[in-house]
């Protein structure tokens, strides 16, 4: 029971994206379409995961005064494997993430994780909340970037269900900004205090 | 003149908040009031200069040569932390005064993207060293721009009467859109 909340916690009460608003560069900047933002999701929860995993393995051994730049070198390495794997892998969507996968590095979501919750907990918690908290991540871009693609030109998935263009500013830059700002807006005003 | 081309892309075209999403923890964060957002962009100005020049050099003379370009990320981010420390240490030794203004900044800028960012962006788009630090004081300058215009609008905000559910973080977003509009203007002064 204790760790089913502890894995659907990451889903709407402790949304990375929408309610601790932490992590919203990558956020805003690949989620012009839908696949652009899962991926990003994906590469962020794979990170977590195994961030969260190895932070709770090693945290006896780390000293506690070295911790960030400790946890900072595991984040970097676990960053590296994923950018050369989608770099091999779906070279397309590499392309598009482009600089965004590095700064996952800098995902103020992975390093929040690492300190408040895998370094206190074990092991299996720790694996719960990197995917908990990684699939809320991926699930927030997923809808930002359905919104903004349906929006933005028409289509969903790649799959274009009007004539002609869209609404152009959601695919543009401003458009990211107003739409999570609306997102952020609902979920605040339905979330129970 | 390519570096009067390199300030007026990277300040208004592709400015680094507002078009390109970098460094939008600290836009949300520290633009309450005018006064820290410039303390802010000072502490940045400062660091992203200095991590550029030094992330530079280190890949051109340390990780090309060695053959390990994969070990970019890693290196940057240790090189970028231990900066930021070491600039702060100089900071309350040589000057008490700078060290108060800037000093809460600093341990922020460790995990503020935008100084990460565009050192990798000089290695992407092939600079060499002085194009380089021209671009990332010109982002630098960029940064402080949008995050000054949306600190004073948001301190006219708070007078403003909105829905409880609007305050503080979606408001500052929807702001930060209309001024990402307003900056699209920009686009094509440069051909």
């Amino acid at each position: 029971m204790n760790q089913l909340n502890n894995f659907t916690k990451g889903f709407i009460k402790e949304n990375p994206i929408l309610v601790l608003v932490l992590g919203c560069c990558p956020a805003l900047a690949t989620t012009s379409s839908a696949l652009n933002g899962l991926g990003m999701g994906v590469a962020t929860t794979f990170v977590l995961i195994g961030s969260n995993v190895v932070v709770s393995l090693l945290s006896d051994l780390i000293p506690y005064k070295v911790r960030i730049p400790a946890f900072v070198v595991i984040i970097a390495s676990f960053v590296t494997i994923v950018d050369l794997l989608m770099q091999a892998y779906v070279p397309a969507l590499y392309e598009k993430l482009g600089i965004f996968i590095p700064l996952i590095v800098v995902n103020c979501i992975v390093l929040g994780r690492a300190e408040a919750f895998a370094s206190k907990n074990s092991v299996l918690s720790s694996f719960i909340d990197g995917s908990g908290m990684g699939l809320g991540f991926t699930f927030a871009l997923g809808i930002l970037g359905a919104f903004r693609e349906i929006a933005g030109s028409g289509a969903i998935f790649d799959y274009k269900f009007i004539d002609g263009d869209g609404i152009l500013v959601f695919i543009l830059a401003p458009g990211a900004f107003i739409a999570l700002g609306y997102m952020i807006a609902v979920v605040s005003k339905f979330k129970k205090p | 003149m390519e570096y009067i081309l390199i300030i007026i892309t990277a300040v208004f075209i592709n400015n680094i908040v507002l078009a390109q999403f970098l460094g939008i923890c600290p836009f949300l964060g520290v633009s309450n009031k005018v006064t820290t957002a410039v303390g802010m962009t000072g502490a940045v100005a400062f660091v992203m200069v200095l991590a550029t020049m030094v992330t530079y050099i280190i890949y051109i003379y340390v990780l090309v040569p060695l053959g390990i370009g994969f070990m970019q990320t890693i290196t940057y981010i240790l090189v970028i932390a231990s900066l930021v420390q070491m600039v702060e240490i100089i900071l309350k030794k040589v000057s008490q005064s700078l060290y108060q203004a800037l000093g809460i900044f600093l341990p922020l800028i460790t995990t503020n993207c935008a100084v990460l960012g565009v050192a990798i962006l000089v290695i992407k788009k092939d600079y060499n060293l002085i194009e380089g630090v021209v671009f990332g004081a010109s982002n630098a300058i960029g940064f402080g721009l949008a995050l000054v215009i949306l600190a004073g609008i948001r301190e006219q905000l708070e007078l403003a009467d909105l829905p409880k559910a609007m305050k503080g973080v979606p408001i500052s977003l929807i702001t930060a859109g209309i001024l990402a509009l307003a900056f699209m203007g920009f686009t094509g002064i440069v051909k």
